[in-house]
């Protein structure tokens, strides 16, 4: 049974797909997550696949509630992202989304933090392939910026984890809280993967990078594995909560005025992550199914949105807003499916996402963080506007952009409409989910008050949105010098609004262009050094090298002697 | 009976190769008899090894003559792995060199290549089975000259000047060694490391042997590539015949680190403070500025194999890192990656050999696409590649992983922390290889012929017999640790 753990399938399935052809290639991507979730269900609950490493006691399995909802999803959504990728081509791509998949599935089922560092190594190095494979000179920028990030957490986790263990000799991953540098240095590399504020730019940085379905498979692993990490190592760690309402917040206001829609969604799942990291924060049994619940939501909306925006990007080479709108003609499945991942995320009742974020704002609201209650809420109502209107409206609606593509490909609505079908699914018999959180909590969401206010917030939402477009906005189209810039919907949203971002986003451009320059001048040194030719790299001549042992030697002599 | 004379074969075996070599002179029988030879010599270092962990040391009088007076060979729990190692990786890369060589070395001089090649091995297990300190010296000359002259086969014309400053480098070095081992002499009146151990601590003038330990440590420093002594290696690397390199980068300068460790701890023994005040003011500083600075260097290198001796003079910043740090734990990661090291940068060297074979250069910006002509070879070099940086699972990780601990026992935070991002600095240069490798369009009007090009089995197969190798090896990383481990309790606790 040990050489059959989940993520040793994915890992079988990405070796088996180095050496076979397109066809196989493809079923095999379909079947590793079949297979694996058989796997998963026959496992028994607790420690198994115990090893010995470097005199260590790894153990591979660690099967309990929470790594079940988190293992469950994610093969889910490995499954639903190989059927939209039916159509590649690209061993590349193939291979490292199994390797990707299954190192995310084997970081949520580690028992001890050897081996959960060792799934998050490759997590890292699987991924980046995902970014290169677009091909670009851009792309492989990019990637090499989100590798070394993601290394970066990486490291410090390797760090974390060896002080951890000279001040308390354990390696198990189990509960720690933040009581010593071992466990701050843990946190923080848990907090890059999660994309903590400020610790943020990999994600929208390299996910719109990614090709379309690459995206897809991104955004479901490596920052859900990183809430799962928070929920086992620091549930109830206070400062999480306040870390989670900053992260609701800020990212609502660059996804309003950005005009990539992949990048939009980007800010949006940053913006997602942070209610469950304010669930991790409050550390309660109904907080944390909150935190649970949504990441399963979560991952499943998320990707649809990523799969629509994806196929249209697909058929019609760009997913910038001031390019698209009018596309409910021709694609009208699609626009379906990513209304329905638009009402998922806005949390409308009967959908996904309201079953699930109601669990973390009661929570924060019965714990007495009303403060935090507040912004959840504004949080809300934001994800609401950027990625409930936005999305959809500017790319099916809006201005008609005259394009008329072909409805997105079999295959992908295959994948979109099954993604579909489950947030309603889950949205309207919440108990299916319910009964998967590793708590036994009693908790209706369908309740009349609940249901009014929710609706409310919506509806004043939507109204004010409705409002703003028909009273002195202008419609992009007018702005038409700068439909390629990316500034172009700043004026949808009140003007304080934007005023706001924009001096932020000047602050910010301030200290980086400073920064940037004194970096560049650095780099620029190093290379002149460092390249062929170089002080450092060219071939010394036997002068040089003689003066250097000379002078080391009389060093020495020097040292030793007095 | 053979099997007392084991020490003895394991040095005669080779050595007598040579000369067989250059009296047959067809080159593929050259080739045959430095194979079989190699293998024998694998054997022998098995055999040794199994000895070793049976019934512990190995003292060996040459010619029956009794130890302080003639030559010994001393095998114990410190060199027997290394011998097994450097006959390893010798037969692998002569397996693998066939074809190489054939193609970058005239026909008419294949015998000499495989000669000298023989002698160089002899002279390097020499260097690590010998007991006797001005033995050492003398394989150490014999390996020394050997290595010029595979270096200046290169076909490159560069290579010569390459091979001479080498020579000119390694002249000064082996004289340094010679002189310290002089002074040795003067002080202590004895030359059998055993016999020097015992007698240092109450030699009458402790100056002599306080100029004798500088002059050795800097000679071996020289002959080991220790930043800032590492100037040498790049040329000599680059220009040399690839199969040389991939030798060389696996064994030469390893070889080197095991006689500094063994002077350092075995004969000149921990006790004295002057090794601390080296540890501490030389060889940390330099270690740390080696990894660093050459790892940068690496990052900008455009020819692969500039890049790999690079990254080598980078590693082996870690081996002394781990050496400098002076506890068991420091001194076990330092050993683990002379082992694992040695595997890396071999099998790296020999994907860069299979490039090179097809393609006749190795400049990373015409490698676009090579992945379609030879994915067997670019899976190689990328495997090879992580393991260098460290990925969990691989060798690299197992000595990284055990540097870091150690240092963190002792307190080192910034070494530890160093170390981590230097590692970072490895993904750099490896990723940009892989990216050219993997992903990029031809830029160049087609330099790379067209369709499955990949280099001859022959090649492949050892090159992926190593790479298997370090593969098991990293996965059950505890059986090198321990063999380390008990390596390092053997230097520590000095000759028994």
């Amino acid at each position: 049974m040990t050489w059959l753990i989940p993520p040793l399938i994915f890992f079988y399935g990405a070796f088996l797909c180095l050496f076979v052809g397109r066809t196989q290639r493809t079923f095999i991507t379909l079947l590793a997550p079949v297979i694996a979730l058989v796997s998963l269900l026959m496992l028994p609950m607790g420690n198994m696949a115990q090893v010995q490493f470097l005199g260590f006691e790894l153990i591979f399995i660690r099967l309990d509630k929470l790594a079940f909802v988190f293992s469950l999803i994610f093969i889910i959504a490995a499954f639903l992202a190989a059927i939209y990728a039916w159509h590649v081509n690209d061993k590349i791509q193939q291979v490292s989304t199994l390797l990707y998949a299954g190192a995310a599935l084997g970081g949520v089922l580690a028992g001890d933090l050897i081996s959960l560092f060792l799934y998050w190594e490759i997590t890292a190095v699987a991924s980046v392939f995902l970014i290169w494979a677009r091909r670009t000179p851009a792309a492989y920028a990019t990637g090499m910026r989100y590798l070394l990030i993601q290394v970066g957490s990486g490291v410090l986790l390797l760090a974390g984890l060896l002080v951890h263990y000279n001040d308390t000799g354990s390696i198990l991953f189990e509960h720690m809280g933040l009581v010593s540098t071992g466990t701050l240095l843990i946190f923080l590399a848990f907090g890059i993967k999660c994309a903590f504020p400020l610790m943020h730019n990999w994600l929208q940085d390299a996910y719109p990078a990614a090709t379309v379905t690459g995206t897809v498979v991104l955004s479901s692993f490596t920052t859900k594995m990183a809430v799962y990490a928070l929920a086992r190592g620091y549930a109830g760690e206070e400062i999480l909560i306040y870390i989670g309402a900053v992260m609701t917040l800020f990212p609502i206001f660059f996804a309003e005025i950005e005009n990539d829609l992949r990048k939009v969604l980007a800010y949006s799942l940053n913006n997602q992550l942070g209610f469950m990291v304010v669930g991790v924060g409050i550390g309660t049994e109904l907080a944390l199914n909150g935190t649970a619940a949504h990441a399963f939501c979560h991952i499943l909306y998320k990707s649809l949105l990523f799969m629509s925006v994806g196929a249209v990007l697909y058929r019609t080479g760009t997913s910038k807003a001031s390019e698209l709108g009018g596309l409910y003609k021709t694609m009208p499945i699609t626009m379906v499916c990513c209304l329905v991942g638009a009402a998922s995320i806005s949390a409308f009742p009967l959908f996904s996402g309201f079953i699930s974020k109601s669990l973390i704002l009661d929570a924060s609201a019965k714990n007495g963080y009303y403060l935090v209650w507040f912004a959840l809420v504004v949080a809300s109502a934001g994800v609401l506007s950027h990625s409930g209107i936005k999305i959809p409206y500017f790319t099916f609606f809006a201005h008609d952009s005259g394009k008329r593509p072909a409805e997105a490909p079999m295959h992908m609505r295959i994948a979109m409409i099954i993604t579909a079908s489950l947030c309603v699914i889950i949205g309207v018999f919440p108990s299916l989910l319910y009964q998967l959180l590793p708590y036994d909590v009693a908790y209706k969401p369908y309740t009349t008050s609940h249901v009014l206010a929710q609706m409310q917030l919506l509806c004043f939402a939507l109204l004010a949105f409705v409002f703003l477009m028909i009273k002195g906005i202008h419609p992009p189209e007018v702005r038409g010098i700068n439909l390629d810039s990316d500034w172009v919907y700043r004026k949808i949203l009140p003007t304080t609004l934007s005023a706001w971002a924009a001096s932020a986003m000047s602050v910010a451009n301030t200290w980086r262009i400073g920064l940037q320059t004194q970096a560049s001048e650095w780099i620029i040194g190093i290379r002149r050094l460092s390249s062929p030719g170089g002080l450092l790299a060219k071939g010394w001549g036997v002068n040089s090298m003689v003066f250097v042992v000379t002078l080391l030697l009389l060093l020495v002599l020097f040292l030793n002697l007095f | 009976m053979i099997a007392t004379q084991l020490p003895a074969l394991q040095i005669i075996i080779p050595l007598f190769a040579a000369p067989i070599i250059v009296l047959v002179r067809r080159s593929e029988l050259a080739w045959i008899i430095a194979v079989v030879a190699n293998l024998m010599c694998v054997l022998v270092a098995w055999k040794l090894l199994g000895l070793v962990n049976e019934q512990g040391i190995i003292r060996y009088s040459l010619g029956g003559w009794a130890a302080p007076t003639g030559i010994e060979y001393y095998v114990d729990s410190v060199n027997a792995p290394l011998l097994l190692l450097v006959a390893a990786i010798s037969a692998i890369v002569l397996l693998y060199a066939y074809h190489s060589v054939k193609k970058s070395v005239d026909s008419n001089k294949h015998y000499l290549f495989y000669a000298a090649w023989m002698l160089c091995l002899s002279g390097l297990l020499g260097m690590l089975i010998t007991g006797d300190a001005f033995n050492v010296f003398v394989f150490l000359e014999i390996s020394s000259l050997s290595t010029y002259m595979l270096i200046a086969f290169g076909s490159d014309r560069r290579a010569l000047t390459a091979s001479f400053r080498y020579l000119v480098l390694g002249s000064i070095g082996a004289s340094f060694i010679l002189i310290g081992i002089g002074f040795l002499y003067a002080a202590t009146g004895s030359l059998n490391m055993l016999d020097l151990a015992q007698r240092i601590p109450d030699a009458s003038s402790e100056r002599a042997i306080l100029v004798a330990f500088s002059f050795i440590s800097i000679g071996l420093m020289i002959k080991s590539a220790i930043f800032p002594l590492h100037a040498w290696l790049a040329n000599a690397y680059h220009h040399a015949p690839i199969t040389v390199t991939a030798f060389l980068a696996g064994t030469a300068t390893k070889v080197s680190l095991y006689v500094f460790l063994r002077f350092l701890f075995s004969v000149f023994g921990t006790q004295y403070n002057f090794e601390y005040l080296l540890f501490n003011v030389i060889l940390l500083p330099a270690a740390v500025l080696g990894f660093l600075i050459m790892s940068v260097v690496a990052v900008f290198q455009t020819d692969l194999r500039r890049m790999l001796a690079y990254s080598s003079v980078a590693q082996i910043g870690y081996i002394v890192a781990g050496i400098s740090l002076a506890t068991q734990a420091g001194l076990t990661a330092g050993y683990v990656h002379i082992i694992n090291h040695a595997m890396i940068k071999t099998a790296l060297f020999m994907s860069v050999g299979c490039i090179i074979y097809r393609l006749g250069h190795a400049h990373r910006p015409s490698l676009d696409n090579l992945i379609q002509t030879m994915p067997l070879t670019c899976a190689a070099f990328i495997i090879s590649g992580l393991s260098l940086i460290g990925v969990p699972l691989t060798v690299g990780f197992v000595s990284k992983f055990t540097l870091i601990g150690a240092a963190m026992e002792k307190g080192w935070w910034m070494m530890a922390a160093l170390v981590l991002v230097s590692s970072v600095l490895a993904i750099i240069y490896i990723g940009r290889v892989a990216d050219v490798m993997l992903f990029r369009k031809q830029r160049l009007p087609n330099p790379i012929p067209q369709g499955r090009n990949e280099a001859p089995l022959s090649m492949l197969v050892p090159m992926y017999g190593l790479i298997f190798m370090s593969l098991y090896l990293g996965v059950y990383g505890s059986k090198t640790l321990a063999v380390a481990s008990e390596a390092a309790t053997q230097l520590l606790g000095g000759f028994r």
